[in-house]
C-alpha cells in the first residue's frame, strides 16, 4: 500500500524525490484518520520554506491537519484538483491525491526520514 | 482487535492531528462499553473515548451518515447517557425547585429540555424531564456529567425540607437508541402497536417496540423528526438488528456521535461543555425559554434576575464563514487585535456545504448581518453572524 520508493516523515506525510524537486503528500493512515476531506489549503507557488515550516492544512469535519514541508525550498507546483475536489485525498493519497511538489535546496533535508519499511512499522506501531 | 482511535476531543474541539495520533494504551483499559458495542464491531465502527466510553465516532463516514439522518433515517447509540429516577409526593416541588424550567406543566407522557444551574445562573448540565407519573419523574442528563449531576440531585434532595422525595441513579438500567431522521417514525412504527402519530414532539408513551418493554420518546438530537427508545440493556443489541433489518428498505444506517455533532449544530442545539458550561447563562445561550422565572423559585433564580436586569453583556450566535477556512471550538472573534469573542462550536455542514459555527460575542455585534473577523489559527478570516437554527426541518 506504502509506495516503496517514497520516504515518510512521522506527521505521516510521503515525500516522492525526482531530480531537484521532490513531490509532498499524506498518507493512506494519515486520510484515514483524517476523515472525509471537506479543505485543503496549499502554499502560493514560488513561495520559499524552510524545513518543517508549515505550508498548509488540510481540513476534515472532525479536524484540522498541518501541512509540513519536510524539506527546505522552493513551491514549484500545487495540486488544483485537491483544492477543487478535497475528496481525491481520500481516495488517493499516495497518487492524484498528491499536495505540493518544491524544489529542494538539500537533500541532507531526507536524512531524518523514514524509508518505506520504518514507515511501515511505525503505522503499525501506532495501532496497539 | 480493533484499535480505539485516540484523541475524540479532536471531534469536538477541532485539535490538531498530530495530538490525535497519540496512541493510547492503558486510558483504553479503562473505557466503559455500552450493550451495543458488538454491534459496533459488526458493523465496522471506528470507536473512540468519549466521557470514558468507547463509543462510534463514525461508521462509514460522517458526511455518509450525516446525509442518511437528513434524507432517510440514522440509528444512533446513546446509551452512554445518564438517567435518574425522582419520585415522590415531593417529587415535583423538588424539582420545580431545582430546575429552571416549569415541572408543573408536565402531565405524564410529556418531557420538557430543562437544566441544573449553579446559584450564579449558570450551567451546571443541560437535561431532559420526564414525567412517567404524578410522583415520578425520569431525568436524562449527559455521560460526562452522570457523577457530578447525581450528587447535585441527590444531594440537594437528601436535604429537601420534609423529604418526600428519593433519587436514584438507573443509568445502568437503560440503553438508549435514537432513530432519526424522515423515514424514522415509519421504520419505528413497524415494530410497535403503539400509534406513533398519537405521541407529538416531547411527548413519550411506555409501551415495546419489537417486543421489547421501551420508553417511546418523541425526542432527539439532530433537528430531524424521529424517536428515542429507552430500553432494558439485555434487549438493547437485538433490537438495534432488527431496527437495521425492518429499516433497511427504508434506509437506515447506524450513524455515529461524528454525524451526531454536525446534525446537532446545524440543528443550533447547544452542547455542553462547548456552547454552555459553569460560565454561560440562558440568557447568553438564547435559552431563554427554558427558563420561567413566574413558576417560583429555583436555583439560579436570584441570579439570573440580576442579569436580566443588568442586561447581558454577549450572546450566543450563529455564524457562517465568507473566507475558506472553518472555525472551530475556542477559535476568537477578533475586533481589530483584540479577542472580544470565542467560537464554542464550529465544523463544516455537509448539508449546507459551507463552515458554519456557534460564537459567545459582544451584544453590539450579535445582529444577523454582522461582519466577524475570527482568529482561526494565525489567520483572519471573515464571517457573517446568522440566525439559527440553520437548519430547519420541513413539516
Amino acid at each position: 500500500m506504502y509506495p516503496k520508493d517514497n520516504l515518510y516523515s512521522k506527521e505521516h506525510e510521503w515525500v516522492r524525490v525526482e531530480d531537484d524537486t521532490c513531490v509532498i503528500g499524506i498518507t493512506e493512515f494519515a486520510q484515514k484518520e483524517l476523515g472525509e476531506v471537506v479543505f485543503v489549503e496549499l502554499p502560493d507557488p514560488e513561495l520559499t520554506f524552510d524545513a518543517h515550516d508549515e505550508i498548509g492544512t488540510i481540513e476534515s469535519v472532525k479536524a484540522v491537519a498541518e501541512i509540513y514541508t519536510p524539506v527546505s525550498g522552493e513551491v514549484v507546483e500545487i495540486n488544483d484538483a485537491v483544492i477543487d475536489d478535497p475528496a481525491v485525498l481520500n481516495d488517493d493519497p499516495h497518487g492524484e491525491g498528491w499536495l505540493v511538489k518544491m524544489r529542494f535546496h538539500s537533500s541532507k533535508d531526507f536524512d531524518g526520514l523514514m524509508s518505506h519499511e520504518e514507515y511501515v512499522e511505525y503505522v503499525s506501531k501506532g495501532d496497539d | 482487535m480493533e484499535p480505539v482511535a485516540p484523541g475524540f476531543l479532536a471531534l469536538l474541539h477541532g485539535k490538531k492531528f498530530r495530538d490525535i495520533f497519540r496512541p493510547m494504551t492503558e486510558d483504553n483499559a479503562k473505557l466503559a462499553r455500552t450493550p451495543l458495542y458488538d454491534c459496533h464491531r459488526e458493523a465496522g465502527a471506528r470507536l473512540v473515548p468519549f466521557a470514558g466510553w468507547e463509543m462510534p465516532v463514525q461508521y462509514v463516514g460522517v458526511i455518509e451518515e450525516h446525509h442518511a439522518v437528513r434524507q432517510a433515517a440514522g440509528l444512533f447509540d446513546v446509551s452512554h447517557m445518564g438517567e435518574f429516577r425522582v419520585q415522590g409526593p415531593a417529587a415535583e416541588a423538588f424539582l420545580q425547585a431545582l430546575t429552571p424550567n416549569d415541572v408543573t406543566k408536565l402531565t405524564p407522557g410529556r418531557a420538557h429540555y430543562s437544566a441544573l444551574l449553579t446559584e450564579e445562573g449558570t450551567y451546571v448540565d443541560d437535561l431532559l424531564v420526564y414525567r412517567r407519573s404524578s410522583e415520578e419523574f425520569l431525568v436524562v442528563v449527559n455521560a460526562a456529567n452522570i457523577a457530578t449531576d447525581f450528587a447535585w440531585v441527590a444531594g440537594r434532595a437528601a436535604a429537601h425540607p420534609g423529604g418526600g422525595v428519593a433519587v436514584e441513579n438507573v443509568s445502568d438500567q437503560y440503553a438508549l437508541l435514537a432513530v432519526q431522521g424522515p423515514r424514522a417514525v415509519e421504520i419505528v412504527q413497524g415494530l410497535t402497536d403503539a400509534d406513533l402519530d398519537a405521541i407529538r414532539y416531547y411527548r413519550f408513551a411506555e409501551g415495546s417496540v419489537a417486543g421489547v418493554p421501551a420508553i417511546l420518546s418523541r425526542t432527539g438530537y439532530t433537528g430531524e423528526d424521529g424517536f428515542e427508545l429507552y430500553v432494558p440493556p439485555d434487549a438493547a443489541a437485538d433490537l438495534w438488528r432488527e431496527l437495521l433489518r425492518v429499516g433497511a428498505g427504508a434506509g437506515l444506517q447506524p450513524a455515529g456521535l461524528g454525524a451526531r455533532d454536525t446534525l446537532r449544530l446545524e440543528a443550533g442545539m447547544a452542547l455542553y461543555g462547548n456552547d454552555i458550561d459553569d460560565t454561560t447563562t440562558p440568557w447568553e445561550a438564547g435559552l431563554d425559554w427554558t427558563v420561567k422565572l413566574a413558576a417560583g423559585d429555583f436555583v439560579g433564580r436570584a441570579a439570573l434576575m440580576a442579569q436580566k436586569e443588568a442586561g447581558i453583556q454577549r450572546k450566543l450566535v450563529g455564524f457562517e464563514l465568507q473566507d475558506r477556512g472553518i472555525a472551530r471550538h475556542d477559535h476568537t472573534v477578533l475586533e481589530g487585535d483584540a479577542v472580544v469573542g470565542r467560537v464554542t462550536s464550529g465544523t463544516f455542514s455537509p448539508t449546507f456545504q459551507k463552515a458554519l459555527g456557534l460564537a459567545y460575542v459582544p451584544v453590539a455585534l450579535a445582529e444577523p448581518g454582522t461582519a466577524l473577523t475570527l482568529g482561526v489559527r494565525n489567520k483572519r478570516l471573515a464571517a457573517v453572524v446568522v440566525e439559527t437554527p440553520f437548519y430547519r426541518r420541513a413539516k
